[in-house]
């Protein structure tokens, strides 16, 4: 199973809080409660998914994600719960 | 039973009842795949808003006239990603689907409206859908975005794939609307659909979706170049909130500015038919009333609709272009302060038109305690109801100059204040509730961005006149009625066969009871008659201190300035609009409130507590020097 119950900051796995404008990742695993991994997951937020980030609100904080051909922006804690693959062909991603 | 055919009244049988109600379809989408633009396109002016009851989700149902002149019911139910019933629109719109609504029919079929341009994800919910065997056309809409960005797919073999029929329209456009009333007209087969996903799991369901897009030929389209475009300027880190600023401060200017013209039309238009009705009807207590009382309260309320409808219009364009979500992405950090999110700006915006839709627009939260913070705090939004009131004031005490160039006069400047005011209040009373009572967790913030789209004038049009209507009704009922029997007040009791002077009338008598407990704000027992009718409606309180300073509503709206001028203080005149920007006035809010939270808990809470702050803040304005 992808998802777990509960938040988990104890995955040393990078998240898409730390992805930066440009970047690209696939998502593993979402570490919320199932309600909210399963409406994340109806928004595209399906793990295997491409995610890039896209532009955010003044101070980088909600950010905007392309995924899976819509535009969905969350806030900085809700995307450190989404661990993800970071995309080895990009260059951008540290 | 079949001897009796034809013999109902010898027999005593009845046949069942036939039924002369139209069919009823529900159109069912995800939010953002153009389904109200459908709903508009299909039904036109036969439609009307209702409320499921017990739960906060409004719906509108509609009459769609076939080619060959037969009619068919459409339920547009609430925009949802999935029919596992979690939040309230889920809930209704599985409800509805299943035939468990009290207030909907089962439908007979269902339009299932969903996004070309984004078909993979939009499948998803054709999954449920299909589940239900109901019979289902599968509408693709924005077929013109489609086209344009390079994307295509086969609707023939989709349909083959699903067991459904599909047609593939634009909505905005029109373009393939014949097929949806092919649809409705035509034998509306049962949908027979093959090899469908595990519906609680979301994964299994998009993997299906995708294959079933690829076995169409699903060409997705390229991105959309003026939507990234737009929000490189839109959601810049500099430019961005300059011009969310510029738009806020744009809309108010225009709604003060624009609708002046209009309002004199109106204004002018009532006085002549006023005066035409008064020299029509012999001098009489009848045409006192008529004239005074029906006439003055009616026209004193109807002045404002322009800017009403200018302000629905508004929020319509920037909702329906898109840019109303950018604002809220945009706004979420400083509604995070306040300990809200980036939703409850919507309905937060929403309640500057009128509290009521906002209140109702707070669905859209899904956390419970930041809903109910949302409610408590929007009618402190300077509602349209308020405008009148301000206006009245503001250009009674604050004359006519530039402040800022041509851009922004002192009178705008002013009401820009209160606005910002009712704001303060708003996100101060949202600190103290989610640091105490409403106190929560965080919990994941989504905002979809959809592409930005041109407004189409149909809907900007059904959306004014929807208002427009309940604007109106409302000036018709308890606005009215609130004039009426402040009139009969006002001419009661009789003496020695006359009318009293009003201060000797039943209106003054309460007026000057309350005086000793308003004379600390400023105002004397004209003003509080004034208050006690605004209680029903704010706005009210025109038509009343129009009626008690009796003047015929020829030059109703200089003589009130002029007789507000006399009567208030500077300070006074502060106070008063302090008191109309923290209070309560507003039945049909205490309404909803009361029905959205489930009892009368929180709408006594928030009426004493407004009231209070309304109270003190008036009192405090009283007493500095202007």
């Amino acid at each position: 199973m992808q998802l777990s119950g509960n938040r988990d900051t104890q995955d040393p796995r990078p998240d898409l809080a730390g992805l930066r404008r440009g970047g690209e990742a696939i998502l593993e695993r979402i570490c919320l409660p199932e309600d909210e991994a399963r409406r994340l997951m109806e928004l595209g937020f399906v793990p295997g998914t491409r995610i890039t980030a896209g532009l955010s609100a003044p101070g980088g904080n909600p950010r905007v994600f392309q995924v899976d051909g819509s535009e969905v922006a969350l806030r900085r804690e809700t995307a450190a719960c989404l661990k993800v693959r970071l995309a080895e062909d990009d260059p951008r991603i540290a | 039973m079949s001897a009796c055919r034809g013999c109902t009244a010898a027999c005593g049988v009845e046949f069942p009842h036939v039924s002369r109600e139209p069919k009823a379809v529900a159109l069912v989408g995800p939010p953002n795949s153009g389904k109200t633009t459908l709903f508009n396109r299909l039904t036109g002016l036969r439609q009307k808003v209702a409320n499921f009851p017990g739960v906060t989700v409004e719906h509108h149902t509609g009459v769609a006239v076939l080619p060959d002149g037969g009619e068919i019911r459409i339920i547009d139910l609430p925009g949802i990603y999935s029919l596992s019933p979690r939040s309230e629109d889920e809930q209704v719109a599985y409800d509805v689907l299943t035939g468990n609504s009290t207030e909907a029919p089962k439908p007979e079929a269902v339009l299932l409206v969903l996004d070309s341009t984004n078909l993979a994800r939009h499948l998803m919910l054709a999954a449920p859908v299909l589940a239900l065997r109901i019979p289902t056309l599968i509408i693709l809409n924005m077929a013109d975005d489609l086209r344009s960005r390079g994307g295509g797919l086969d609707p023939e073999a989709l349909s083959a794939e699903l067991g459904a029929p599909v047609a593939l329209i634009s909505a905005r456009q029109g373009t393939g609307i014949d097929q949806v009333f092919d649809f409705l007209s035509g034998a509306m087969p049962k949908a027979r659909p093959k090899g469908l996903p595990v519906l609680q799991d979301v994964p299994k369901c998009r993997q299906w979706a995708g294959y079933v897009g690829n076995n169409a030929s699903y060409r997705p389209p390229a991105p959309p170049i003026w939507t990234r475009r737009l929000d490189s300027v839109f959601l810049h880190p500099v430019l961005g909130p300059v011009i969310f600023g510029l738009v806020v401060i744009a809309v108010f200017q225009t709604i003060f500015t624009a609708a002046a013209p209009m309002m004199a039309g109106i204004r002018w238009m009532f006085s002549v038919s006023g005066n035409w009705v008064a020299h029509a009807l012999p001098a009489s207590a009848l045409r006192s009333l008529l004239v005074e009382g029906v006439w003055g309260g009616a026209g004193s309320v109807i002045v404002f609709l322009p800017q009403v409808l200018l302000l629905f219009l508004f929020l319509g364009i920037l909702e329906d272009s898109g840019y109303l979500a950018r604002a809220a992405l945009i706004a979420d950090r400083t509604m995070a302060k306040a300990g809200l999110q980036g939703k409850s700006f919507i309905p937060l915006l929403s309640a500057h038109a009128c509290a009521v839709p906002a209140v109702l627009a707070t669905r859209t939260i899904e956390n419970k305690r930041d809903r109910i913070a949302t409610i408590l705090i929007a009618p402190f939004m300077t509602c349209s109801a308020r405008l009148p009131v301000y206006t009245l004031v503001i250009a009674a005490f604050i004359p006519n100059r530039p402040l800022l160039g041509a851009f922004l006069g002192a009178r705008a400047a002013a009401l820009l204040g209160l606005y910002l005011l009712g704001f303060l209040a708003a996100t101060a009373t949202a600190r103290i509730l989610k640091s105490s009572v409403l106190k929560s967790g965080s919990t994941a913030f989504f905002l979809e961005m959809p592409s930005y789209r041109w407004p189409t004038f149909r809907s900007l049009g059904l959306r004014l006149l929807d208002r427009a209507k309940i604007f109106l009704r409302r000036a018709g009922t308890v606005i009215l009625l609130a004039a009426v029997l402040l009139w009969i007040m006002a001419h009661l009791p009789i003496q020695n066969g006359r009318m009293p002077a009003i201060e000797n009338s039943l209106a003054g008598t309460v007026g000057r009871t309350i005086e000793p407990v308003i004379k600390p704000l400023g105002f004397n027992w004209k003003i509080g008659i004034g208050l006690i009718t605004s209680l029903a409606a704010r706005e009210t309180i025109i038509g009343t201190l129009g009626a008690i300073y009796g003047m015929d509503p020829e030059s109703q709206s200089m003589g009130l300035q002029k007789a507000l001028q006399r009567d208030l203080t500077p300070s006074g005149a502060v106070a008063l609009l302090i008191f109309f920007a923290f209070a309560m006035q507003c039945i049909s809010t205490i309404a909803v409130v009361r029905r959205e939270t489930g009892g009368w808990k929180w709408p006594i809470l928030q009426f004493t507590y407004m009231g209070a702050l309304a109270y003190i803040g008036a009192l405090i304005a009283a007493h500095i020097p202007f």
